[in-house]
């Protein structure tokens, strides 16, 4: 069975070209990136590479890239390393109350349980909530900012609905407050632009599996001057930011993504949207009581989040990976305990239809055909489930009875 | 997540006994939406004996798998047999299910106690809330679910809960999270 992958929020398959560009990585050039001898220079002089390529996509400078296990780890790194460095001296005499960090109820989960760390230690935290299409007041959070707030951090693009956040609003009303603004861009990285200049940020967490680079590495732009205590203890690597010896092939694999990136972004973004937008003028034609979530205009091009009504997200999830398509969910079952999704609870929507949510997240490979076919399986699968659910045979019971009695 | 079974997964492919009783003798139904699983069973009893059932479910994976296979179980036995089936046994009868997923085997047992009490409270008998039919301890059970159920309500936030879920029965130590 040809499988269909629109589950690129997830993650994306490696380039062939970036599988390339790592292979000797893993074979003859071994060297540790820290060694003197040649060996040793090799891999520096990739990972410099690499730093340059990454440090390009994003317009930063090589010195302002720090690499990381990934995205999770540049997200703790950031927000761990502004709110539980030593307390500076202006913010203790601003205030005696603790440090104070700004984010958002929507961002991701190494956003949150970080901020939920830093909670139970003392430290206080404010979740500004987004509106029925996930989109965060920039006046929202500029109102919260306090004389302790160290650190905003509000996600470039959230990962479940793909709704684009008003970072640049934000960057600059908070860092002329003296405030530092951090955003999570993984999810944004590959398929809009990102320029930390334009945005005004301090720090940006990316991450090279997102953008068909191979997983455990990621990276944390840390704006010159800007000071951030390690999470990593270890050796002089990544001037001291970031201990442990780099993840040479993986660096490498991820500059490689990035040159890719920045060459195949907007052609392919374009090209992605369109294919995006029959889905879902397709979905909104042909299965009846399903809405999309999100923001209609401001949000990713790959994108696509819908509520199907009366139907359980996870058992959709399955009929249609029966027919070898491959989506997500945000309904709770697979989460352990019984709340849905964080983001869709966020933005109002109802329980019952946040737990018949898919998501669709479209990639470079994705094609017409395939979407085309997507929407036939989902049709028939949609109505499947349906007929097994105990509430869509109650409404259509109760529109019956409606019509008989008119 | 652990992966489903293959078993489960055959069921999710092909569930058994979809749809609704025409004329049932007893209906359960327990779960809610909010709470991400609902289930419905209806049964068709002759001389005490469950001759018929069908489910309809609003839930993931397991919830549908678990449904299915109950009915596959309780098809053929008497109301004091079927009243023996516990959420464990549907769950072992799926090879297992994920350790997050065995909230959903409490959601099958729960619509069939649902089920035959709806089917004995009809012929006139009523079944104590800790599942037993001759029960001699009705009020301590009925102290006992009150209890559980308010302890469901804080937990969850809301005072409806998971219909049945909350339900006591003597010496129950199957709890409904598994993990």
């Amino acid at each position: 069975m040809k499988r269909i992958y629109l589950d690129h929020n997830a993650t994306t398959p490696v380039d062939p070209e970036v599988l390339d560009a790592m292979l000797p990585f893993l074979r003859e050039a071994y060297g540790n990136a820290s060694s003197v001898h040649a060996l040793g220079q090799e891999a520096r002089r990739a990972v410099e590479q690499a730093r340059e390529r990454v440090a390009e996509l994003i317009h930063a400078d090589s010195s302002e890239i720090v690499f990381t296990s990934g995205g999770t780890e540049a997200d703790n790194h950031a927000l761990r390393g502004v709110m539980m460095s030593a307390r500076d001296k202006a913010a203790d005499s601003r205030a005696g109350a603790s440090p104070h960090l700004v984010t958002s109820a929507i961002e991701h989960p190494a956003v949150l349980n970080t901020a939920q760390m830093l909670e139970k230690r003392g430290q206080a935290v404010t979740y500004v909530p987004v509106d029925g299409q996930a989109r965060v007041d920039a006046d929202a959070v500029v109102r919260a900012l306090r004389p302790e707030t160290r650190l905003v951090s509000i996600m470039l693009a959230n990962n479940e609905v793909g709704t684009l956040q008003p970072v640049e609003a934000i960057a600059r009303q908070a860092r002329e407050r003296g405030v530092l603004v951090h955003s999570d861009a993984v999810q944004a990285l590959g398929r809009v632009p990102v320029d930390v200049r334009a945005l005004g940020v301090d720090l940006l967490s990316i991450s090279s599996h997102k953008i068909y680079g191979p997983k455990g590495v990621g990276a944390l732009f840390i704006r010159k001057g800007v000071r951030v205590a390690p999470l990593i203890h270890g050796g002089h690597q990544e001037r001291r930011r970031r201990g442990g010896t780099e993840n040479v092939a993986g660096i490498v694999g991820f500059g490689r993504a990035c040159e890719l990136s920045g060459r195949m972004r907007a052609e392919s973004a374009a090209r992605e949207a369109a294919l995006r937008d029959r889905l879902e003028v397709a979905i909104l034609e042909r299965i009846p009581h399903a809405r999309v979530n999100g923001h209609p205009r401001e949000r990713l091009p790959n994108t696509l989040n819908v509520a199907f009504r009366f139907v359980e997200g996870e058992s959709l999830l399955i009929n249609l990976d029966f027919e070898g398509i491959a989506v997500s969910t945000g309904s709770a079952c697979s989460s352990g305990d019984l709340k849905p999704s964080h983001v869709l609870v966020a933005m109002g929507i109802a329980v019952e239809e946040a737990h018949g949510s898919l998501r669709f997240s479209l990639g470079r490979g994705t094609t017409a055909e395939e979407i085309e076919t997507t929407i036939e399986a989902l049709v028939k699968v949609v109505e499947r489930v349906r007929g097994m659910s105990p509430m869509y045979r109650d409404f259509l019971k109760g529109r019956e009875a409606a019509a008989g009695a008119r | 997540m652990e992966p489903y079974s293959e078993k489960v997964m055959d069921h999710v492919r092909n569930p058994r006994n979809v749809g609704e009783i025409a004329d049932p003798d007893g209906v359960g139904e327990v779960g809610n939406p909010v709470c991400g699983d609902m289930m419905r069973l209806g049964i068709k009893v002759r001389d005490n004996r469950i001759v018929d059932a069908k489910f309809q479910t609003f839930g993931c994976g397991a919830a549908i798998a678990v449904s299915s296979m109950l009915t596959e179980m309780v098809i053929g036995k008497t109301i004091e047999e079927a009243l023996r089936i516990s959420n464990r046994m549907v769950a072992e009868a799926l090879n297992g299910l994920p350790p997050v997923k065995m909230h959903c085997s409490a959601l099958g047992e729960d619509a069939l106690r649902a089920a035959i009490r709806d089917y004995l409270s009809r012929q006139g008998c009523e079944l104590c809330v800790c599942g037993e039919l001759d029960c001699p301890h009705r009020q301590d059970c009925e102290d006992r679910r009150r209890t559980r159920e308010k302890a469901h309500a804080a937990a969850h936030g809301h005072a409806h809960g998971h219909g049945e879920h909350g339900d006591d029965k003597h010496g129950d130590d199957e709890t409904e999270e598994g993990a």
